[in-house]
């Protein structure tokens, strides 16, 4: 049964690679919208770095949205999805395949850059760990969750606006518990309590997700 | 042939596809109704009908991508939904649309359609002999034409797991020599106890064709 | 007739329509009786509030809409729950013809939750706890309302609603439970904790008359708007054309 599993990550690997030029645009969208905010608050650094924490979840959390496009649509345009429904193997487990594929190429990078950019923002170095913990523990979050409601709006043809409606509310606890642990970081405080509460939402994501989100390509593929 | 299953070889003589009593609808015209067939190993049965009959909705339900209004389908005499894993397992579908990556070279979409069958990747040079591709294994399969996509998409079915292949108007975009290649294909799978349910628009020459026709 | 038997009726859409239009006319009479006792009691014959005077008496309003527009969505996930499992019609009518409803509650929610916030902190809104959950639940609602209204084929539009549906409801508690927690973090107290553990029972039966004239008017709607649905779906069938003619 793992056979498929690990087929289908090496798949969506060698796919991502083969698209390399893609790979840099959820980097870039992170960028760019964390230059938005001192472009329209302005430049003093007390400011930056009084919201440098939410600023950058909310960042990194519109990046790896805009980056669930890709997680289906092709896959379901060419038939590839029909496939692993009809095989032998369970598509909920073809679906952690795909969704740990999607996390690696689009929010491991967001991961690693974020370090980077919270200079941008004066963020505390103290609070830098705790960035990319919160980041490691949400961002497969966020692709799981993501994956039902992409999953539930692949087979319409403009459903970028409503995925972002039925997403985002769902994101809400994962951005308060992740963007207060690194403000309370930044202050020095401690931030057990949201990394506990982030790594049972993670848990919850993970038992739950793939389900959801192989009941809803099935329905997506029936229409 | 032997497969990577632990599990022993089932006797293919009493496999069998039942469709009882399927109604089947799409928005909101109801299609068919009351319909019932058979398929049997060693038999292809042909589903027959204008545009828009309701060919590819029904090969679409007997594979369990869609859910009739009413009736079901039995695969070995058990309602489908019960073990729908194992009867995947002995599935092989080809739709409108081919399920091969762009991307990909021919050899590598077989390959990853051989770990999703569970049978071993020695099979796929023999699967891509067999349709004609093996000097374009290398080649990606963006750069192939439509003609070659579905020959790869055919040489999914050789993989081997496959007892029973659903084939949606599979002689569509190929030549001559293509469609002679797809006859042979379905002869030798049924030869070798395999059934198929197939619906095609062309006059459809084979020995293996079953009595029982399904007209909608 | 047997329980089951009597649901197996129920459940198909002829007997529905003819057994929820006799109910309906009987809801609205108790649905306006109870408003009528509500609205005396909580907008005129109960005391004003020590602290806040008579805006307190929009919390008649504004709570039981909140208590409505979490009971209706739990509903909804119900129905969903049962169309997914047991595949009947009836339960999807109920969870589609339910979701505008539980809308409107929301923002009448919002509403009065504004309204009674304005003489009190001068503004049209406050990041309450309260309401900040309030919206995030319009949010729920309204993905799925445009979830149903994007995809063509009823059937296939009716089961990714339920399936949205049900993740919601697991989500709305952790939502909930969040929120909470982030108003708790950035506001001492809110001001809608006069109908905390403390509220006074010449207070609490006006709200509780309130909450059930909601929940009536809830079944009210929900059946009037099912069974609009129903003909609508049905339209084909023999017993809607009767229907139709009949005069």
């Amino acid at each position: 049964m793992l056979r498929g599993f690990v087929a289908i990550l090496r798949r969506d690997l060698l796919l991502a690679f083969r698209h390399r030029s893609e790979l840099v645009n959820p980097m870039m969208f992170f960028v760019i919208v964390l230059t938005l905010f001192p472009l329209a608050l302005g430049p003093d650094a007390s400011t930056l770095r009084g919201i440098a924490a939410g600023v950058l979840w909310v960042a990194a959390l519109l990046a790896a949205l805009l980056s669930l496009e890709g997680m289906f649509r092709s896959d379901f345009e060419d038939g590839a999805l029909e496939q692993m429904a009809l095989s032998s193997q369970p598509l909920a487990l073809l679906v952690v395949a795909k969704v740990l594929a999607h996390w690696l190429v689009t929010g491991v990078p967001l991961i690693v850059l974020a370090p980077v950019l919270a200079v941008l923002l004066d963020l505390p170095a103290a609070a830098l760990p705790v960035l990319m913990l919160t980041l490691l523990l949400g961002t497969p979050v966020l692709s799981l969750v993501g994956a039902i409601g992409m999953a539930l709006t692949v087979g319409l043809r403009r459903g970028g606006l409503l995925l972002s409606l039925l997403v985002l509310p769902l994101y809400v606890p994962i951005l308060i518990f992740a963007a207060s642990a690194v403000a309370d970081a930044a202050l020095g405080l401690q931030v057990g309590a949201q990394l506990n509460m982030m790594g049972a939402l993670l848990a919850l994501a993970l038992s739950l997700g793939p389900i959801a989100t192989a009941a809803a390509l099935r329905i997506s593929l029936g229409a | 042939m032997t497969s990577e299953h632990s599990s022993p070889a089932p006797d293919t003589r009493t496999e069998v596809l039942e469709a009882v009593n399927l109604a089947c609808q799409r928005g909101e015209r109801l299609l068919f109704r009351g319909l019932s067939f058979t398929v049997t190993p060693g038999l292809t049965v042909l589903v027959e009908g204008s545009n828009g009959s309701g060919k590819t909705t029904l090969l679409r339900t007997v594979c369990g991508l869609m859910q009739p209004e009413e009736g079901e389908i039995r695969w070995n005499g058990a309602p489908v939904g019960r073990d729908r894993l194992a009867f995947q397992a002995r599935l092989g579908y080809l739709g409108h649309v081919h399920g091969i990556k762009d991307e990909l070279t021919a050899e590598e979409n077989l390959r990853v359609a051989a770990a999703l069958a569970g049978v071993s990747r020695e099979r796929v040079a023999a699967a891509l002999a067999r349709v004609g591709l093996a000097p374009l294994a290398e080649v990606r399969a963006r750069q192939l034409s439509a003609g070659q996509r579905r020959r790869l998409a055919l040489a999914r079915l050789l993989l081997g797991a496959a007892r029973l292949w659903v084939l949606d108007e599979p002689f569509t975009a190929l030549d001559r020599a293509g469609m002679g290649l797809v006859e042979a294909m379905i002869e030798d799978h049924c030869a070798a106890g395999g059934m198929v349910l197939m619906s095609s628009h062309h006059g459809v020459e084979l020995n293996c064709i079953s009595p029982i026709r399904v007209e909608l | 007739m047997s329980m089951w038997a009597w649901f197996h009726r129920l459940a198909s859409p002829k007997h529905f329509y003819r057994i929820a239009g006799r109910w309906i006319p009987w809801l609205t009479a108790v649905c306006v009786v109870l408003f009528v006792v509500g609205l005396y009691t909580g907008l005129y014959a109960s005391p004003p509030d020590y602290q806040q005077g008579d805006t307190i008496r929009i919390m008649y309003v504004h709570v039981p809409a909140a208590w409505l527009s979490l009971f209706v969505y739990v509903v909804m996930a119900g129905a969903s729950a049962v169309y997914l499992i047991w595949r009947i019609k009836l339960a999807d009518l109920v969870a589609l013809s339910s979701a505008p409803i539980g809308a409107s509650f929301t923002f009448l929610a919002l509403a009065t939750g504004s309204l009674w916030g304005k003489p009190i902190w001068f503004t049209w809104w406050v990041w309450d706890g309260r309401l900040t959950s309030e919206l995030i639940l319009l949010f729920l609602y309204l993905g799925y309302m445009g979830l149903r209204a994007a995809i063509d084929d009823r059937r296939s539009a009716a089961r990714a609603g339920a399936v949205l549906a049900l993740v919601g409801v697991v989500n709305v508690p952790i939502i909930h439970y969040s929120v909470e927690w982030w108003a708790t973090l950035h506001q001492g107290s809110t001001v809608f904790r006069a109908e905390g553990p403390a509220i006074h029972p010449s207070q609490l039966l006006p709200l509780l008359v309130m909450g059930l004239a909601f929940t009536v008017f809830y079944l009210t709607i929900v059946l009037i708007r099912a069974r609009a649905e129903l003909l609508l779906q049905e339209r084909r069938s023999a017993w809607v054309r009767e229907v139709i003619d009949s005069p």
